[in-house]
């Protein structure tokens, strides 16, 4: 049976918490507040404590989870997220700190901001960080408008930005929410930047290339130094999207291959939880030329004491309300920590070794569009099980059924039906071959019985969702009924 | 060490000798030597569990909470009571490693706690529908405009001074690059006189953006104004606070297209300013102009209800450069931590926070009203936060805290022309004694 | 009943043109859930959009084929949008333009040149 809403579990009368009793004198509200801005009705339930503990506590089994199996997502890094960390997010010294307390009050918090910013700026090889950025995308977002400062500065006309085809969406949608226009280049047939199609639409208008390396399909960019020096023959800046910094940590650094500009995801390198969808964190580092450029405030320490320095001539502003997502923060340093110069290599090492030796067996059955070593991730397409009628969505949809999650499919779009895996250095041999067999099973399966696939799945506490009517007649909010 | 990694290293060989090579470094061959990182990364070496929480409790150590304290600060993010459940169900692991949920089938947890989420907040404001939440206040508030000014094809924007000043600058750094004008509108007594808004509206404006209760927490006629700019064919943008909207009218119907606001008051830790939760409802209307996620109700392929992420051709995976936003992640677990609360408070508990918050706060000014030298700039309604002057008030606040008593916040921080004024929140976690205790020190300074 | 390479249909009756998409692009777009349409009396130029139609998994942009005046909108898509995967090339028609020149009309493809683009 579906679970009910809170609405449907709502008893007048039922409370799930006591407050303290009101202990000063009272007054009747209306008599300092005008009527017409006094509300009478307060669409909200009234359930239990033990209801509302089962009601979300039910609805928690629904969900897949790293904790509960391999989640091979594609670009999305679901490596484990330690235990220890959750700890450390809840020590009552960083989780009950008033954004607006008094800089002597915060010294400790100030102190792990500015340690954070080192790390990662080593990390990367960039000279200075902001850690303000709420997610991968705003990341994107404060790096771009670095890039349009920079440009301003210097009185250079820069309309465009160039995207491989295989990027991110999120890289043209944060494109144009700072004004730019966006150029396509094509992929070459290695997987990699194609350099002729960049060379042909360079010129004097380029503000910058945007890229990730490795990129979508799993493949480190080995030209990455000349298309860098490309890019700056124009006075363009060159941009990393860190969300596959998984690949190449402590092994290679942006900085040094050329980048001006860097974002890292938090929530998927650094080991924080993605949370059903957040919250994440996307720190962004730059090198000395834009440091200036970095929103404000910027933490300082003058050898005595942490300071928020605000007076930034030429900071971009800041782009949240607060410092960031604090306690993400504070995540990712333990992580840090924890693993040291030589873990954070060895997390590199791992990840790529595990998709490697999954690519390798998996190349048997499905087809590889670029056999090459890959490094976190890998790039497989499902178009071989077209013959029998069955797509890459099928087999996504029955891999639900034997408790894994399906990896990203049908991105990047450059690859046709594909299926995007990352494992990650979390897993163990016996989980990716035990993922492996499932998958070679499925591709049986689809010749033999591929009703099986078209129908799955069937084992989850859903089957296949009615997305169409779902998004003709909306049906969003509780109260109020689709047409 | 090979932290959370459970190779072994008889699997690591046999593993290299499946791929066909020799070592791990074999793998990353094809980045070119002059681009490997020559040596190790100047970082510390790692460390054990028990030795990375002794270092980094000492850390969080060299910090004076608002439970060590006593806090009277609020401007957007406030000391309420938080129930113990939530966080017991926040740590499920069900719900915290999981992703965003692109296979409904298995993530049926999260996207039913999201249309919760969302109808909890579209009954909260009054409003048709809300988004699954986005970063926090600011951003939402950016965001909010951006609907405004697609919606309208215009793009100036009059923004009251009374709304919270850091959004007023996460808007400049973020809405002005896409040619959009905001125009600041004085305000007198604490709020903006309506005639200030028609005077500067226009048919370039595409909206008018207020914060109810305002910065300096005083209740702005949202309803007047409101009834202005949609004479002029502007759109009508609220900041709100989610708990003075258990006692307050809601945004909806006092005239609202959007209302958003920081998610934080709802039970959400203060954190050092995040990660909270923003949100984000408006009119039928802009339905296909809201940035981010949306879930939708739907029956699966035996009829049996289930939740869906819906309308996504809108969002940056599909739409690219031409999507109503690029934001990706949101802040979902922020927003279930929102959606427990609300459900434990329920209707009569978030009445009561709100009411009780209003009490204490309405208290606190009549017990400051005897105190000498204290005045208040400002004489319209309040909701749980107020505007106090007091000679010397840095000084003064620099006493108040190391006497245990995070007192307000500064106001010349942001306005040059309220010297000596600092914002004092107080809700229903202070008690009489708290706000006496509070009363008499900060008499004792200013007099002593 | 002429054709565009972006896979809509023309057709001229006096000098109102009807547009609408093709066959071949309601099954590439699959469930169509919403179709944005333009304002009643707006000018549309030639290759320029005046619209987007949404599926379930895509938005894509709508082109005017000629240039003129939107004298008339297919009502209808606003509370049955499937129509346009129903009957695309009838009941699920978009927009009627009035043309501004007629010419335009004339440089569009013709069905087998439009059914060599599809192949």
């Amino acid at each position: 049976m579906a679970e009910p809403l809170i609405f449907d579990l709502s008893k007048d009368g039922c409370r799930g918490f006591t407050l303290p009793a009101l202990d000063v004198p009272e007054v009747d509200p209306a008599d300092h507040i005008p009527a017409r801005f006094l509300r009478e009705e307060l669409p909200l339930p009234s359930m239990s404590e033990l209801d509302v503990v089962r009601h979300f506590t039910r609805l928690s089994r629904l969900n897949h989870s790293v904790d509960i199996g391999f989640y091979p997502l594609g670009s999305c890094t679901m490596k484990y997220n330690p235990k220890v960390n959750e700890n450390m997010a809840r020590l009552p010294g960083f989780a009950n700190l008033h954004p607006q307390q008094p800089e002597e009050t915060v010294q400790g918090a100030l102190q792990m901001l500015k340690t954070l910013e080192d790390s990662l700026a080593e990390i990367t090889g960039m000279d200075a960080i902001t850690l303000q950025p709420a997610a991968g995308a705003q990341g994107e977002l404060t790096g771009l408008l670095i890039m349009k400062a920079y440009h301003r500065k210097k009185g250079n006309h820069k309309t465009k930005i160039m995207i491989p085809d295989s990027g991110h969406g999120t890289n043209p949608a944060s494109c144009s929410m700072v004004g730019y226009e966006v150029v396509n280049i094509k992929s070459d047939p290695r997987g990699g930047v194609d350099i002729e199609d960049l060379k042909s639409k360079l010129g004097p208008d380029i503000a910058g290339l945007m890229i990730t390396n490795p990129n979508t399909l799993g493949l480190f960019d080995e030209n990455i130094g000349e298309l860098a020096h490309l890019v700056h023959s124009v006075d363009g800046l060159v941009y990393y999207d860190g969300a596959n910094l998984n690949a190449i940590m402590g092994w290679a650094r942006p900085g040094d291959m050329g980048f001006d500009i860097v974002h890292l995801n938090l929530h998927k390198t650094f080991s924080t939880p993605h949370g059903g969808g957040g919250p994440g964190a996307g720190p962004v580092g730059v090198k000395k030329h834009l440091e200036a450029f970095l929103p404000n405030p910027r933490i300082q320490f003058d050898g005595k004491k942490y300071r928020l320095q605000t007076k930034c001539r030429e900071s971009v502003g800041p782009v949240l309300g607060s410092l960031g997502n604090f306690l993400v923060l504070v995540r990712a340093f333990a992580y840090i920590m924890v693993n040291g110069r030589e873990g954070l290599k060895n997390v590199s090492a791992y990840a790529v070794l595990n998709a490697n030796y999954m690519m390798q067996r998996l190349k048997k059955t499905f087809d590889l569009p670029y056999d090459r070593f890959c490094k976190h991730e890998f790039v497989l397409s499902g178009k071989g099980l077209a013959k029998y009628g069955v797509k890459t969505l099928d087999v996504a949809k029955r891999l639900l059924d034997f408790g894994f999650h399906a990896p990203t499919i049908y991105f990047p779009m450059i690859v046709e039906e594909s299926m995007m895996i990352e494992p990650t250095e979390t897993e163990s041999k016996g989980t990716l071959d035990c993922f492996c067999e499932t998958m070679e099973m499925i591709a049986r399966e689809a010749a033999e019985n591929p009703e099986n696939l078209r129908n799955a799945p069937v084992k989850t506490p859903v089957r296949r969702l009615d997305e169409a009517t779902a998004a003709r007649k909306p049906d969003i909010n509780f109260f109020q009924k689709p047409e | 060490m090979a932290n959370y990694i459970p190779t072994t290293p008889a699997e690591l060989q046999e593993m290299l000798g499946a791929i066909g090579v020799k070592t791990i470094e074999d793998l990353f061959a094809e980045i070119p030597p002059e681009l490997r990182l020559q040596g190790e990364l100047n970082l510390p070496a790692g460390m054990s569990e028990p030795e990375m929480t002794r270092k980094v409790t000492r850390l969080s150590q060299n910090n004076s909470t608002v439970d060590d304290k006593v806090c009277f600060l609020g401007g957007g993010a406030y000391d309420h009571i938080i129930p113990a459940a939530i966080d017991h169900l926040l740590l499920r692991g069900d719900f915290f490693t999981a992703y965003t949920p692109y296979q409904p089938e298995v993530s049926q947890g999260t996207l039913q706690c999201i249309y919760e989420f969302q109808s909890l907040i579209s009954g909260l404001t009054g409003m048709d529908q809300a988004n699954a939440s986005m970063y926090e206040g600011a951003t939402a508030a950016v965001e909010a405009i951006n609907m405004a000014t697609a919606q309208t094809r215009r793009n100036r924007v009059l923004i009251m001074q009374t709304v919270n000043p850091e959004y007023r600058r996460v808007m400049n750094s973020l809405n002005t690059p896409l040619g959009v004008n905001l125009v600041s509108v004085p305000f007198e007594d604490g709020t903006v006189d309506p005639a200030k808004v028609h005077e500067l509206l226009s048919d370039q404006v595409a909206a008018v953006v207020m914060q109810y209760p305002n910065f300096l927490g005083c209740i702005e006629d949202v309803e007047r104004i409101a009834e202005l700019a949609h004479e002029a064919g502007a759109l009508v943008i609220v900041v709100a606070n989610p708990i003075a909207l258990g006692l307050l009218e809601t945004p909806g119907k006092l005239g609202a297209d959007i209302v958003c606001g920081e998610g934080q008051p709802l039970g959400i830790p203060l954190s050092f300013g995040g990660p909270y939760v923003g949100f984000l409802a408006a009119k039928k209307a802009l339905l296909r102009r809201m940035p981010g996620r949306i879930v939708g109700r739907t029956t699966d392929l035996d009829g049996k209800t289930g939740y869906v992420l819906t309308l996504q051709a809108r969002e940056q995976h599909i739409r690219r450069e031409k999507a109503s936003s690029n934001i990706c992640s949101n802040q979902a677990l922020m927003a279930l931590n929102a959606t427990i609360y609300m459900s434990l408070m329920g209707r009569e508990g978030i009445r009561e926070v709100a009411s009780q918050s209003f009490q204490k706060a309405h208290y606190l000014k009549r017990e400051l009203a005897k105190v000498e030298g204290v005045t208040f700039p400002f004489t319209g309604s309040f909701f749980h936060e107020l505007v106090v002057k007091i000679p010397n008030a840095r000084k003064v606040l620099g006493k108040m805290a190391k006497h245990g008593i995070f007192a307000g916040i500064p106001l010349d921080n942001w306005f040059a022309n309220l010297k000596d004024c600092i914002l004092v929140a107080v809700t229903e976690k202070r008690s009489k004694d708290e706000i006496d205790n509070y009363c008499n020190l900060l008499g004792g300074f200013i007099n002593g | 009943m002429k054709f565009t390479k972006e896979h809509e249909w023309a057709k001229l009756d006096g000098d109102i043109v009807t547009v609408g998409i093709t066959e071949y692009a309601a099954h590439q777009l699959g469930d169509v859930v919403f179709v944005e349409l333009p304002a009643n009396g707006s000018k549309v130029a030639m290759g320029k959009t005046f619209g987007t139609i949404e599926s379930v998994k895509t938005v894509s942009d709508m082109y005017a084929p000629v240039s003129g005046e939107v004298v008339e909108t297919n009502g209808e898509l606003e509370g049955n949008p499937a129509l346009v995967n129903e009957s695309p090339m009838d009941a699920g028609w978009i927009v009627k333009i009035k043309v501004a020149d007629s010419k335009e009309y004339d440089t569009l493809l013709s069905e087998a040149d439009y059914k060599k683009i599809c192949e």
